[in-house]
């Protein structure tokens, strides 16, 4: 019996050490990335890197809510999972801070790190150190219908207003035509309708929590944002804009039915693209608009590549760091597939460069994030890091349960008022849990 | 007179049984239809049915970015593998609790049946551990184990179902004859079993092979099974519904195909034992 059970000890622990040995394989890293049109690329030509260094790569390829919560798993319990990360700029500065991302301050001299945009340097790093690398970079501005809108007898400013907005959207609104003046996300979700109503909000006057960490949904600005928001959407919006995220904008946009759409830089390139849009040949770009009191609403957000703390390959994640997100990356994209599927938004070189300066939206994205200030995102001055979030962890839950609110009293199930009330009931509880 | 309402109400019967076959059938069929459509046809409003432009793109893009092959062997291997594994274990279980229950039998299966209860998620971090210090994240073997321990209940309640329908008394027989507990499982029990067996294991594959929450953020690169392979075709930025019905599509054809051809045998043990 005694051997038996020896045996049988053996025969396991020898599974799982050839198991681990396997998984310790030394010239190979295991990426987690989204599912996004620049990131399939990088892994199509990530064969090119492996090519160069002799180091294979994995991917690990999941939808970006998912991704978070695996990734956040694997990191608070050093599973080790992933060699490289991919995360945005709400996770970079909380994780930098608890250590669990190695910085990236030594890479080569050939990789140029003084040529990231300071906008996307600055959201990727903790205390002043980057702790990821930016793939590519993203603001917000507004895209609009260039024929419907000199049909409503109206030219859209470089730097409009709400009220312009809002004048435009009614006039352009042609329901007998099935278009709607404007298009907007209302989709519950912090990185959804959470995250348009709060790059918004600052155009306003509001913000998320006062200097001591206090919610304040209870401000005349965040009730005139959403009644604005509300109001302007029920007029000239789409019907079902309450559910209405990404994807269905950018759906209705191509198909024609919008008027404007004020969403990610990024959309450029889908809704000039004239595989997939039908009115590719007639859409203007314009800053995301303003209230007048000196902040716009436009957002900024990076997909960036970072290694996590206890890594058995940092070496090697590092290099794959410097290849993908390198200038001669963004040059290899350029000559294959042309200057407008480069990856947008993460270095200045880029944008000097008199190819990419013909691209048809790259001077407004360029300038849409370079009006975007994450450490100053609002009117009043504010405690936290972040323009369409705070970068704080209690975030993400606050903010996914306070846009379902506002999704509610989109959709008419509960007055504005009600929304901020409950919205304000939800942060202060939530705030006080955490010890704010 | 009779005969003609009768028809009628047959008539009736089957219109409905279509209709809520249909029902229950659409989202698959429109998931397959999106498939072969343009990711503007996937898109356009009002929404195509059968008259857009046939494409077999999505397939070929799917294929060139993602290895199925592995996918699907995985799946293979980890829906069998914890299915043979459970069935091996539940058939012991399931005998003693039907022929030779104790006080706490029913108390016993009441408790296996509550762990289902449990919200995965409650325990994922100290599986996740576990996994961590074992060396079983990411490997087949791991996944194998842990969804042969979450449908163990199922396994152990159908099982002990169908072995109580069959009489004792032939169990009895077999030992009079001189038959051991091993011959009396192997050769008595299990042959008269094998329909509810069947079923049971047909139903713990389907319930494996589509058991999504483990199989997520228990693996990374090398033992994702399809539900992996389908998550990287979901995206909130971009638009992909056409490429994600494709690979729906391949994620479920094998367990629809296998549910087709079994359909008489999983009904049958489904059923086994309902009208008493």
């Amino acid at each position: 019996m005694s051997k038996k059970r020896t045996l049988l000890n053996t025969v396991v622990f020898a599974g799982f050490a050839v198991s681990s040995a396997f998984a310790a394989s030394a010239e190979e890293i295991t990426i987690a990335t989204v599912n996004n049109g620049d990131m399939i690329r990088m892994q199509g030509y990530s064969s090119e890197f492996t090519a160069a260094t002799g180091i294979d790569v994995n991917w690990v390829t999941l939808e970006e809510n998912v991704l978070r919560e695996r990734v956040t798993t694997d990191i608070t319990t050093k599973g080790g999972q992933f060699d490289i990360m991919t995360i945005g700029m709400y996770e970079t500065p909380i994780w930098g801070k608890s250590g669990w991302l190695v910085p990236l301050n030594d890479l080569s001299a050939d990789y140029d790190a003084a040529d990231i945009l300071p906008a996307m340097s600055g959201g990727l790093s903790y205390d002043g150190t980057l702790y990821a690398a930016p793939f590519y970079g993203e603001s917000s501005m507004v895209m609009y219908r260039s024929d419907l809108m000199e049909k409503a007898g109206l030219t859209m400013p470089e730097a409009p207003t709400w009220d312009f907005i809002r004048e435009a959207a009614a006039k352009m609104t042609d329901r007998a035509n099935d278009i709607n003046g404007i298009c907007l996300r209302g989709k519950a979700g912090w990185g959804e309708g959470g995250a348009f109503i709060t790059a918004m909000s600052n155009s306003f006057g509001a913000r998320w929590f006062d200097e001591n960490w206090k919610p304040t949904f209870d401000s005349e600005a965040w009730h005139n944002t959403l009644s604005f928001f509300k109001g302007m959407m029920d007029e000239s919006g789409p019907a079902g804009y309450a559910t209405n995220g990404f994807n269905e904008n950018l759906s209705l946009f191509q198909q024609g039915k919008c008027g404007m759409w004020i969403d990610a830089t990024v959309a450029a390139s889908f809704v000039t693209n004239p595989k997939d849009s039908t009115v590719a040949d007639k859409v203007g770009f314009a800053l995301a608009p303003d209230n007048g009191l000196g902040k716009r609403s436009n957002w900024l957000w990076a997909w960036a590549l970072a290694i996590p703390a206890g890594t058995q390959h940092e070496a090697d994640a590092k290099k794959f760091i410097e290849w993908a997100t390198s200038k001669s990356y963004i040059e290899m994209v350029a000559a294959k597939e042309g200057w407008a599927n480069v990856p947008p938004g993460a270095r200045t070189s880029l944008y000097e460069n008199p190819e990419y300066q013909k691209v048809p939206f790259a001077k407004m994205t360029l300038d849409s994030i370079l009006s975007a200030d994450p450490l100053h995102p609002t009117v009043d001055p504010v405690p936290y890091v972040g323009v369409q979030f705070a970068a704080i962890p209690e975030f993400a839950g606050i903010a996914t349960d306070v846009s379902q609110e506002f999704s509610n009293a989109y959709a008419g199930q509960q007055s504005v008022e009600d929304a901020l009330a409950k919205a304000q009931a939800i942060a202060t509880e939530a705030m006080e849990a955490a010890g704010y | 007179m009779a005969r003609s309402v009768s028809n009628r109400r047959k008539t009736i019967n089957t219109a409905l049984a279509w209709a809520v076959g249909l029902i229950i059938f659409f989202p698959i069929l429109w998931t397959i239809l999106t498939s072969f459509k343009t990711e503007g046809d996937a898109i356009a409003y009002p929404p195509k049915f059968l008259f857009f432009d046939w494409t077999l793109e999505n397939y070929s893009i799917v294929q060139e970015r993602s290895n199925y092959m592995r996918y699907l062997w995985n799946s293979i291997i980890i829906a069998g593998g914890s299915t043979i594994l459970g069935v091996l274990i539940a058939v012991p279980a399931a005998w003693s609790m039907a022929f030779v229950p104790s006080k706490r039998t029913k108390d016993i299966l009441m408790w296996m049946l509550s762990t289902k209860m449990l919200p995965a998620v409650g325990v994922l971090y100290p599986i996740y551990l576990v996994f961590i210090k074992l060396g079983l994240l990411d490997t087949r073997i791991g996944l194998v184990i842990v969804l042969m321990l979450i449908n163990l209940p199922i396994i152990v309640w159908m099982l002990y179902t169908y072995f109580k329908e069959i009489p004792s008394e032939i169990l009895e027989a077999a030992r009079m004859d001189g038959a051991t507990l091993k011959s009396e499982i192997l050769y008595v029990l299990t042959p008269m079993a094998v329909p509810g067996i069947a079923s049971t294991i047909l139903l713990n594959v389907i319930l494996a092979w589509n058991e999504a929450f483990w199989t997520l953020n228990l693996t990374a690169a090398k033992a994702g099974t399809l539900t992996a392979f389908i998550a990287s075709y979901s995206s909130p930025e971009g638009l992909f519904y056409a490429k994600l019905s494709a690979a729906s599509t391949m994620a479920i054809a094998p367990i629809l195909i296998m549910g087709w051809f079994s359909q008489k045998q999983l009904v049958r043990g489904l059923t086994f034992g309902a009208v008493k």
